[in-house]
C-alpha cells in the first residue's frame, strides 16, 4: 500500500504539488491522472525518497521509503525508461541492482527473459528503441519482486502493440494482489488500465474514485430533442425521472433514453424534428474536471473548452 | 561489501574509466620514456626525472575519478542509485572509496612503470630506491593520486555536471595554484598552503635534495613530507563531508 498525506513540493514560488493527500490499494491498477506538470512525477520521486517533500509523508507500507531495508524488494518503479548509461549493457544495468538489494543474479536473466530483452542483454543500452528501453525499465522495476510498482507515464511513445503489452502487464501484475500505480495523462488510456482512479491538477487532489464511477459520472448521456412543440413535450416528459435543460433552440434531456422520448412524443402527438443521443467524450469529462488546472493553459485549449460547452 | 561490490560494477561496465586508465598509464610511462630516452648521458636520469610525467596523469585520474560521479547525474543513473540505496551517505562514500582505490593502484603502477621503463632506456642510470625519499616519491604517488580522486569526486557530486566540473579540478590544480603566487606580498604564503602544491611537497620534499630539485612535481610548501600528506588527505575529506552533506539535503 502506497499512502500519501498532505504531500506539498514547492520549487521556489511555484507549488507542484499542494497538499496530496490518497491512498493506492493492492490487488488493482490505481491510475494516477493529471494533465502535463499536474505534479504526477513530482509525487513519485516523494514517493521514493528522491524529492524531499516541503511537507507531508509518502509512506511505503507504512514507512518512510528511506527506512526501507531493501526497497527494490518492496517497491519498483520505472520513472524515465532513459535512466540508464548508454554505454552500460542492459544486463550489466540490472547486476548492479540486484546486487546492491541482495537479490541473486538468476534474477536478472528471469526478468531479461520476462520482458523478452535476453537476446539483446549484453548490448548497451544506449542503442534501444523506448519500446526496449521501457521493457528494460519494467525489468528493473520487477527485480527486487516487489509488492508495489509505480510507473510514471509507461505508454508514452510506445507503439500500439507495446502499449497493449503493457496494459496486459498492469492487469496480470494487479492480479497476482500487488499495488500498482500508473501515471498518465490519457483518460481514455487509463479507462482501459486502471480500476482506480486518482485524479490530480496543478498538485490538488481533484478525486479518488473507481474508473467506472468517474467515468459514469462525468459523462452523463444526454438526448438532444428539437420541436416546434416544446412546451408540450417538456409537459409530457415532466412526469418521468427526466431532467430537462434548453440549449439554443434544443432542449437536452437526460435520464430517459431517446426511444422513450420517442414514444412519449407520439403518443403525446408531438412533432419532433431531431431526436439524437449525445455521448459525453472521456476527453471531455477530464477537461470538464481538470479544466480550471491545467498549468499551461493555451488559446487552443480555451477553444476546445468552448467547443465542448456548445456540444454540451 | 556489498555497496563497493554495486560500485565497481558500475564503474567497470563503461568503457570511459578503461580509456581514462590507458591514457593516464600511457601518459605517464610515455613521458618517463622520452625523457630518458633523450637524456645524453645516464647522469641525467634519476628516479625524480622518471616521474616527469605525474601531473599529466593526475590529471586524467582526476578527469576519471569526475566522471564516475557526473556521468551518473548526466544519465539520472544516480536517481536509480539512490532508489536502490536510499542511504545517500553509503552510497557516495561506496563510490568514492572504490574510485579512490582505483585511482590509488592507477598511480602506484604509473609511477613503477615509469621507473621501469627509465631503467630499462637507462640502464646504468641511478634508478636505485635507496632512500625514504625514493621510495616516497615513487610508492606514495599512489596515496596521491588516491586522495586527489577523493577531491575530484568531491567536486563532481557538488558541481553535477561533467563539463564544470573538470574545468573548475583541471583549472585549479594545473593553472590556479601556480597563478596565486602572482598575488603581490601574500601570494607566495597562500601558494604554500594550498593543497595540490602541498601534495607534491609529499613526493619530492627531501630535506638533501629540495634546494635542486626543479621542474615539475616542485613545491614550495615547507611542510614535513607526511605531514604534508594528512593535509593533503584531510582536505580530501573536508571536500568529501560537504559534498555529501549537500548531495542529501539536495534532491537527487
Amino acid at each position: 500500500m502506497i499512502e500519501a498525506r498532505g504531500l506539498t513540493k514547492r520549487y521556489g514560488k511555484t507549488l507542484a504539488v499542494n497538499d496530496l493527500s490518497f491512498t493506492v490499494q493492492p490487488g488493482r491498477v490505481t491510475g494516477f491522472l493529471g494533465p502535463n506538470g499536474a505534479g504526477k512525477s513530482t509525487t513519485m520521486r516523494m514517493m521514493l525518497g528522491l524529492d524531499n517533500p516541503t511537507a507531508g509523508v509518502a509512506l511505503i507500507d507504512g514507512k518512510h521509503y528511506r527506512e526501507l531495508h531493501h526497497p527494490l524488494r518492496q517497491i519498483g518503479a520505472l520513472l524515465d525508461a532513459k535512466w540508464v548509461h548508454p554505454n552500460r549493457s542492459a544486463y550489466a544495468h540490472l547486476r548492479w541492482m540486484a546486487v546492491s538489494n541482495k537479490i541473486p543474479t538468476r534474477r536478472v536473466d528471469e526478468v531479461l527473459d520476462l520482458v523478452g530483452l535476453t537476446a539483446v542483454a549484453k548490448k548497451r543500452a544506449g542503442g534501444f528503441s523506448l519500446g526496449m528501453s521501457q521493457r528494460l525499465g519494467i525489468a528493473g522495476a520487477l527485480l527486487g519482486d516487489p509488492g508495489i510498482l509505480l510507473f510514471d507515464e509507461p505508454v508514452n511513445g510506445l507503439d500500439p502493440e507495446g502499449i497493449l503489452w503493457i496494459r496486459k502487464f498492469m492487469h496480470r501484475l494487479a492480479d497476482e494482489g500487488r499495488t500498482v500505480l500508473v501515471s498518465s495523462h490519457l483518460l481514455s488510456e487509463m479507462s482501459l488500465t486502471a480500476q482506480e482512479l486518482v485524479v490530480i491538477g496543478r498538485g490538488r487532489l481533484i478525486a479518488q474514485r473507481s474508473t467506472e464511477d468517474f467515468i459514469h459520472a462525468a459523462t452523463e448521456n444526454t438526448v438532444k430533442v428539437r420541436s416546434p412543440q416544446v412546451s408540450k413535450l417538456r409537459d409530457a416528459l415532466a412526469g418521468t425521472n427526466a431532467a430537462m435543460r434548453d440549449d439554443a433552440d434544443a432542449l437536452i434531456v437526460s435520464g430517459v433514453d431517446a426511444a422513450q422520448i420517442g414514444e412519449i412524443a407520439a403518443a403525446n402527438q408531438v412533432v419532433l424534428h431531431e431526436l439524437s443521443p449525445q455521448r459525453g467524450s472521456l476527453e471531455e469529462a477530464f477537461m470538464q474536471l481538470t479544466g480550471d488546472s491545467v498549468e499551461y493553459r493555451t488559446e487552443l485549449a480555451e477553444s476546445v473548452d468552448q467547443m465542448v460547452d456548445v456540444n454540451r | 561489501m556489498t555497496l563497493l561490490a554495486v560500485e565497481r560494477i558500475k564503474l567497470f561496465s563503461t568503457r570511459s574509466p578503461w580509456w581514462c586508465m590507458a591514457l593516464a598509464l600511457g601518459l605517464m610511462v610515455g613521458f618517463a620514456g622520452l625523457v630518458s630516452a633523450s637524456a645524453s648521458n645516464p647522469g641525467q636520469v634519476s628516479v625524480p626525472v622518471s616521474q616527469f610525467g605525474f601531473s599529466f596523469a593526475l590529471a586524467v585520474i582526476l578527469v576519471l575519478a569526475t566522471l564516475s560521479v557526473t556521468t551518473e547525474y548526466r544519465f539520472n543513473t544516480i536517481k536509480t542509485t539512490f532508489q536502490a540505496v536510499p542511504s545517500r551517505t553509503s552510497a557516495l562514500l561506496a563510490k568514492t572509496i572504490v574510485v579512490a582505490f582505483t585511482a590509488g593502484v592507477l598511480g602506484l603502477v604509473a609511477a613503477f612503470g615509469s621507473l621501469g621503463i627509465a631503467s630499462l632506456i637507462q640502464p646504468n642510470a641511478d634508478m636505485a630506491l635507496n632512500s625514504e625519499a625514493d621510495w616516497r616519491q615513487i610508492a606514495g604517488t599512489g596515496l596521491v593520486t588516491l586522495f586527489a580522486a577523493v577531491v575530484a569526486v568531491s567536486v563532481g557530486i557538488l558541481i553535477r555536471q561533467t563539463a564544470g566540473a573538470v574545468s573548475i579540478l583541471l583549472a585549479y590544480s594545473l593553472v590556479a595554484e601556480n597563478l596565486v603566487q602572482l598575488i603581490p606580498s601574500v601570494g607566495a604564503d597562500i601558494h604554500k598552503w594550498l593543497p595540490f602544491n602541498v601534495a607534491y611537497r609529499f613526493l619530492t620534499g627531501n630535506p638533501e635534495r629540495a634546494v635542486d630539485f626543479q621542474g615539475p612535481g616542485s613545491s614550495t610548501s615547507t611542510l614535513p613530507p607526511w605531514a604534508a600528506l594528512a593535509y593533503f588527505a584531510g582536505f580530501s575529506v573536508v571536500m568529501l563531508v560537504i559534498a555529501i552533506v549537500v548531495a542529501k539535503r539536495r534532491d537527487a
